[in-house]
């Protein structure tokens, strides 16, 4: 039996141990376009920040490819899935044979078409650890940053760099921050927090034209800077499959076993599509936690075992310097908001089951709520008045309880 | 793998294994000395109700969250199915915060990384210091499968 994963991220981790978990012996082939071993890819701002040393960023121990017997090909990019002779095309023109094949090939940065954007001498994009290590040679004390995309990897790589270069200026369409995540109350806080550290704003505008190193704004302003990042998005990697014929919607479609439309090929990570717990739809979901748990689910079904990803479902942490931010789910239904002058805390319900959240500021213990949302437990049969003050397990019935503290989990 | 269990009923809410909790992790030999003035960051928490008290830490679930969600591959299971953390690892995201549904990992003393109970693991106590201190078997340190 050989396996295949292309791509070495967090889904192709998990895979590996998917695959270990119920056959010792198969081969395993990771072929990845990237220099180095699997790393936490969300690192690359902290480490920018100076919050983790390069050699910590591994995301397994040194040992992981050896223990599991994996073979690991680095800087190898497969350019087709050929899905009737079972094998993946490599650039350089061989082949890898495969019996079960997982696409774990993630997402790259979209790159609007914008005029002149070519004529930039600094420009980079932030996904990858080589885009961060490419980034920081160009960092200095004199040197301005013009950040496209408010989104939630624009403004890590802020909190990255903000302290390292002259001045950061981020400029978006959208007119509030992390509109992928918060509503407007709760960006308008977290905007105010970042140009309390100094970080310069331009919402509700695009860049129109680029001219050197002086971006042209459609709303008229001019901005002028050294160093370009765009990170206004992602795009699937979809084409491998798409190519061989296999289904593509938005993302790889995918059933609830991680299995693609082609037969033994699977996919998982931020190129596929699941459904989403809290409405029912099937969309990309592109967090961590998701990848990891879709990757381990293929892993298991492509070694024969037999798992289902069930709990697709949006949630994220972030913060920015010092700061802290946990949101969770879809923002519909009924509310509940709690405000603080550096705080800000909104739940949101429908159809008697917790559907979403936004905390900023303190975010102990969230994963409860959390929970309810991924169990879309029946909020009759808790103290949800409780639980909209503080996440408590007192919330819960005394024999849910039990269950919780007094069974092993 | 042994873990610590609750006795809900003979809880008496008296925080005690908090203390405990602190010291056994405190570096300290001296009990007065590791915590007097200072405020306390347990790993373990007692929450307290009409009539109903309790102490929570961490399951060490069998297919933990925690450790699926980490960005950095921070939170590991040891060989013995421990539930760990890798202070030099975490850049104290606090994802595994987000996602515990027990709410029994927390940010540490200074904020800047997440802690756990690591069942006495890391430190010179040998078993739960936590559980051998309990005044009234509310909670116990059992294999329950």
């Amino acid at each position: 039996m050989q396996y295949v994963i292309i791509g070495n991220s967090t889904a192709a981790t998990f895979a590996v141990e998917g695959i270990r978990a119920q056959d010792k012996r198969g081969k395993i082939v990771i072929l990845s376009d990237e220099a180095r071993p699997a790393y936490g890819r969300p690192l690359i701002s902290y480490y920018l920040y100076g919050r983790i040393a390069l050699e910590n960023t591994a995301y397994r121990p040194a040992s992981f490819y050896a223990e599991n017997a994996v073979e690991v090909r680095l800087n190898t990019r497969a350019a087709a899935v050929d899905a009737e002779n079972k094998r993946v095309l490599l650039a350089d023109g061989s082949f890898v044979p495969y019996d079960k094949l997982l696409v774990a090939t993630g997402s790259r940065p979209f790159i609007p078409p914008t005029a002149g954007y070519e004529s930039v001498e600094r420009r980079f994009t932030f996904m990858t650890m080589d885009d961060a290590l490419a980034l920081e040679r160009e960092l200095s004390p004199d040197r301005r940053v013009l950040v496209v995309g408010a989104g939630l990897i624009g403004l890590k790589c802020v909190e990255g760099i903000l302290d390292r270069v002259r001045s950061v200026t981020v400029v978006d369409m959208a007119d509030r921050i992390l509109s992928s995540i918060l509503d407007e109350e709760g960006a308008a806080l977290v905007r105010r927090q970042l140009e309390e550290k100094g970080v310069r704003f331009v919402l509700g505008d695009r860049v129109a034209e680029y001219a050197g190193n002086t971006a042209r704004l459609a709303g008229g302003a001019e901005i002028a800077f050294d160093v370009l990042v765009t990170a206004v998005g992602v795009r699937p990697n979809v084409e491998l499959v798409k190519e061989a014929g296999g289904a593509v919607c938005r993302g790889i479609v995918v059933d609830d076993r991680q299995r693609t439309s082609l037969p033994d090929v699977y996919a998982a990570g931020d190129n596929c599509e699941s459904a989403d717990l809290c409405t029912g739809a099937r969309r990309i979901l592109a967090i961590l936690p998701n990848a990891a748990l879709q990757g381990g689910t293929a892993g298991t079904n492509m070694a024969g075992g037999d798992a289902v990803f069930a709990q697709g479902a949006a949630f994220n942490a972030i913060g920015f310097f010092g700061s802290h931010i946990a949101t969770a789910g879809v923002y519909e239904g009924e509310s509940f908001t709690e405000r603080g002058e550096n705080s800000y805390k909104k739940l949101f319900w429908k159809d008697n089951a917790l559907k979403g959240f936004i905390i900023i500021g303190d975010i102990d213990r969230a994963g409860i709520y959390t929970s309810l949302i991924r169990e879309q437990t029946p909020l009759d049969t808790v103290d949800f008045e409780l639980l909209k003050r503080h996440p408590a397990l007192m919330a819960f019935a005394g024999t849910a309880r039990a269950e919780k503290l007094a069974r092993r989990q | 793998m042994k873990v610590v269990y609750v006795n809900e009923k003979w809880c008496l809410g008296c925080h005690l294994c908090e203390y405990e909790c602190a010291f056994a992790n405190s570096g300290e030999t001296d009990i007065v000395r590791a915590l007097k003035d200072r405020v306390i960051h347990p790993r373990i928490r007692v929450e307290d109700g009409d009539g109903v008290h309790f102490a929570v830490n961490c399951r060490h679930c069998s297919d933990a969250l925690c450790v699926k969600s980490c960005i950095a591959g921070a939170l590991s299971r040891d060989e013995h199915g421990t539930v760990v953390i890798d202070k030099n690892k975490c850049v104290g995201c606090f994802t595994c915060v987000t996602v515990c549904p027990y709410g029994a990992i927390m940010p540490g003393a200074d904020g800047t990384a997440a802690q756990k109970c690591t069942l006495c693991t890391e430190n010179a106590m040998g078993e739960p210091n936590c559980v051998r201190h309990c005044i009234n078997n509310a909670i116990v340190f059992e294999d329950r499968g």
